[in-house]
């Protein structure tokens, strides 16, 4: 029982977590108690004593279960624990329940866990289209139904598109660049950790007084400041998330310039990891935006500071600005590293180098760069300065431009190729051009102010971000899944039960968020618990689909927990890539590579007579570093 | 490489497809209703850009299935595809084609939001208060003019609407005029409409408020000019004290620009 407290662990980081939130409890009624205030405050805004506990519960969890142990030691002067790397590698399935170092176990990590909470977003979205398939209130009520939608899209958004992403680059990337980790493994290991605590806080908002947060996942002021406790965890969680994916952006930063194997070129890196360059720099430039905008929004409510409070000077509008300028760059951030997965697949399963490469790593940058400059498209009717629309109109119709030529450029890469759809990750890749260009056109729709006057807050908004961020931005994680499935669990999943899914998932897709475009048209507007009689037949239409869309999910669970249990052992290279990690077995060696490869060439030289994009252990070291191939030219 | 390829067919192929498609699609009257002047101005926008849209989607699904049909590997064939890195030419069409698109409706959009929201000499003005989960109106130069839940306007005639939020931020849509605009605490915000149908229309708050957002509505009444006289006169009430502090207190979204002429 000792041993178990002095080891860093589930034990220990229980007891962190206890003591910390009774340290934290303590200390507020101790503070209220000598200052001859109320001991306990619960205005709803208020709450003192359970906010401040739950700010310090997790990092007392953290300290527990072992994320700061090397470091404190180490800063204290305290002789450091060898590193006999027992953090590294997985034996069992114990081992991804502990603090560990190695970037496939964290990949693995995160992938799962951020499935985990897709799920429980996935099942919240099937309560409320339950509860609009008919006119009138049904199953929850209007205020229920409020907190459901606010964290079907706060769950999706921070705890599964943009962190299951960082899941898989987390595997595949430093395998990609022929390094043996990450450059910070131990600050990889403690940005996993502050996710799951993200999500729970999100998820025990339900068991605040008052409910969980209502105010949407954009949780606008003056709405927010003045909503019951559940909005507290909101902005508490969102600290948690944004820490980790700034970390961890960090992280891919330091490896992606610093790590790449000899010979590894910018010009020679795979576009997924070009992809995951540009998305660390919106990560880490952007997310303080939102982390600021919460905390002021938490210090409006708690320590009653008037950030946004229009009786005490402060500035509603501001809010917007100061989220918009995250929240519009977070739209890149969870699309960006989709595009480059959907290079990586299809440039394989065509068996032809990728279409202009250069210009593909270019309108990258070009999006990076452009996204910091659209954020008030967000906000054409908010009242703000009406001269601000139009110059914020222009940029973001242009921001098509470089989008486009990412569609234009994987069509071309098709062309002349050996196209093989064997796989279902290459069934999700082609899929997922056809919807998002559907939901590139409506965007450039609402770009147009005069149609978002009419259309903004409607449901042809929710038709949009779904059709980016389902039909995009999930669409390009399946076919990341199922492409990587083989290397990361040495297992083949089933392409019988993929394509069920991938055609119920297509289908599903389509049939709910189509319909939805036209309702929002003639008039119905998006967060409401009831609705017009009119919109009746098509709300039961779209539940149906919906329905059938959730179903199809199941299908993906059951296929991925068997295939990963009982699967045929895969290859090291199933799909016959060129990129590093395919060259290594699969799952990889727990250091990856006897002796770091060495690059010799471009990462799509598919069809190239004699081509060779890396030179692996044991190869013959006498073969010579080949012509640079010439990029963008025939 | 291009040469290879039947680009006439593919090009008549997606101009088939796009009046295919805008056959189906622009007759339909999306938007519902119009019952403003900004209406058909704005469902033509839509219209134009139901076109465009129509023309990328069919160039994107003609490319897409004409390579899966023509390039589709044959069970077995394990060879690669043809070497090709990309073509300069190709690349610098699809970055220059979409600019001017995306730029031709941007600089018709701006045309129709100038046009739209051009202020007229006797444009008459209407207060618009919203609280949770209500809506009320004013109607300044009389002592007597506030109305709860009821909004009337004169057919034919321009309306500045100034709109102001006691509590949280509401937003005020009224579909058949295509014209949004969120009310928001502590500054007016306005938004230009010019009524030209007779009848009944629903006003709806757009903007999440609360538990009674769905159900944040009110009624609004277009009639002639002599109707609405006889309605004004017929308002019984002042506008209670808190409505009128937020009028004096709010600042201006948009205040006359120092360098004169208005912004």
């Amino acid at each position: 029982m000792v041993a178990a407290i002095k080891q860093p662990g589930w034990i220990r980081g229980a007891l962190g977590a206890l003591a910390a939130a009774a340290f934290g409890f303590g200390l507020v009624i101790a503070l209220r108690a000598i200052s001859d205030l109320p001991i306990y405050q619960t205005e709803q805004t208020g709450y003192p004593h359970v906010v401040v506990p739950l700010i310090l519960a997790p990092l007392g969890f953290l300290a527990g279960f072992g994320c700061f142990d090397y470091w404190l030691r180490w800063a204290a002067g305290m002789p450091t624990i060898p590193d006999d790397h027992s953090q590294h590698g997985a034996t069992s399935w114990k081992d991804y329940f502990r603090f560990n170092t190695d970037h496939k176990v964290i990949g693995i990590q995160y992938v799962v866990t951020t499935f985990f909470f897709f799920f429980i977003g996935g099942l919240m979205a099937m309560l409320i289209r339950a509860e609009l398939a008919q006119p009138g209130t049904q199953i929850v009520d209007a205020a229920t139904f409020n907190s459901l939608f606010s964290t079907h899209a706060v769950l999706m958004i921070f705890v599964f598109v943009i962190p299951v992403f960082a899941g898989l680059a987390n595997y595949v990337l430093p395998l990609m660049i022929g390094a043996p980790d990450m450059a910070f493994p131990r600050l990889n290991a403690l940005s996993f950790w502050m996710l799951p605590l993200a999500g729970l806080l999100f998820i025990g908002s339900f068991l605040a007084p008052g409910g969980a947060f209502d105010a949407g996942w954009t949780g606008y002021a003056p709405l927010s400041t003045g909503a019951p406790l559940g909005q507290s965890f909101f902005n508490l969680g969102v600290q948690f998330a944004g820490a980790s994916s700034i970390a961890t952006a960090l992280n891919f930063l330091v490896t992606i310039i610093t790590m790449r194997a000899p010979g590894m070129t910018f010009w020679r890196m795979p576009l997924l990891v070009w992809a995951n360059l540009s998305t660390s720099l919106l990560v880490v430039a952007a997310t303080p935006f939102i982390a600021g905008a919460q905390f002021m929004v938490l210090f409006d409510r708690v320590l009653g500071t008037h950030f946004f409070d229009f009786a005490g000077g402060g500035d509603v509008i501001s809010y917007q600005h100061i989220f918009w300028f995250y929240s519009h760059p977070a739209v890149y951030i969870m699309m960006l590293p989709g595009f480059g997965i959907i290079s990586e697949v299809i440039s394989t399963h065509a068996r032809k180098p990728i279409f202009g490469y250069r210009l593909m790593a270019l309108a990258l940058i070009g999006i990076v760069v452009l996204s910091y400059s659209v954020w008030a498209h967000h906000m054409f009717v908010a009242g703000m300065f009406s001269w601000l629309r139009v110059p914020m109109m222009l940029t973001t119709l242009l921001i098509a431009v470089p989008t486009g030529i990412k569609i234009f450029s994987w069509l071309g890469t098709l062309y002349f190729g050996k196209i093989h759809t064997y796989s279902t990750a290459m069934l999700f890749a082609l899929a997922f051009i056809v919807t998002f260009t559907i939901g590139g056109i409506s965007g450039v729709m609402l770009g147009m102010v005069p149609i978002d006057i009419h259309v903004s807050d409607t449901y042809f908004i929710v038709a949009h971000i779904h059709f980016v961020l389902f039909g995009g931005s999930v669409f390009t994680i399946f076919a990341g899944v199922y492409h990587w499935f083989p290397k990361m669990t040495g297992r083949m999943y089933d392409e019988k039960l993929g394509r069920v899914h991938f055609w119920g998932t297509l289908v599903g897709t389509w049939g709910t968020f189509i319909p939805m475009h036209w309702i929002g048209m003639d008039g119905m507007p998006r967060r409401v618990a009831d609705y017009a009689e009119q919109f009746g037949n098509w709300n039961l239409l779209i539940s149906c689909f919906a329905f059938m869309l959730g179903a199809a999910q199941l299908v993906f669970l059951y296929n991925m927990i068997v295939s990963w249990r009982f699967g045929p052992r895969a290859e090291g290279n199933p799909w016959r890539a060129n990129s590093i990690e395919w060259q290594v077995s699969s799952p990889p060696p727990i250091f990856n590579f006897d002796e770091i490869p060495r690059v010799v060439g471009g990462p799509y030289e598919f069809g190239v007579p004699g081509a060779k994009h890396a030179i692996m252990a044991g190869e013959g070291a006498e073969v010579p570093e080949a012509e640079p191939s010439v990029v963008g030219t025939t | 490489m291009i040469g290879r390829l039947p680009i006439a067919k593919m090009f008549a192929a997606t101009i088939a497809l796009t009046v295919a498609i805008s056959a189906v699609m622009v007759p339909i009257n999306w938007n519902g209703e119009g019952a403003s002047t900004a209406a058909p101005q704005i469902d033509d926008l839509l219209s134009v850009m139901i076109v465009l849209s129509s023309f990328v989607f069919s160039l994107v699904m003609v490319m897409l299935f004409y390579a899966l049909w023509k390039f589709k590997a044959k069970p077995g064939d394990e060879s690669d595809g043809e070497p090709i890195h990309g073509n300069t030419r190709l690349e610098v069409a699809w970055t220059v084609i979409p600019t001017i698109i995306v730029l031709f409706g941007g600089i018709y959009s701006w045309i129709v939001l100038n046009d739209i929201e051009a202020k007229a000499n006797d444009a008459m003005t209407v207060d618009v208060f919203s609280q949770q989960y209500a809506w009320s109106f004013g109607y300044p130069g009389k002592d007597l003019a506030f109305s709860e839940g009821e909004l009337h306007v004169p057919v034919d005639r321009q309306v500045q609407f100034k709109m102001h939020a006691l509590d949280v931020i509401h937003s005020f849509w009224v579909p058949e005029w295509r014209i949004k605009k969120d009310n928001v605490p502590g500054i007016t915000t306005t938004a230009t409409v010019t009524p030209n149908k007779i009848g009944t229309y629903q006003l709806i708050c757009t903007e999440l408020c609360g538990f009674g957002h769905a159900a944040m509505r009110a009624k609004v009444v277009v009639e002639s000019p002599e109707d609405f006289e006889k309605w004004v006169d017929g308002l019984k009430t002042e506008i209670p004290d808190p409505l009128l502090e937020t009028i004096k207190q709010d600042t201006e979204t948009d205040p006359v620009s120092l360098d004169a002429g208005g912004a």
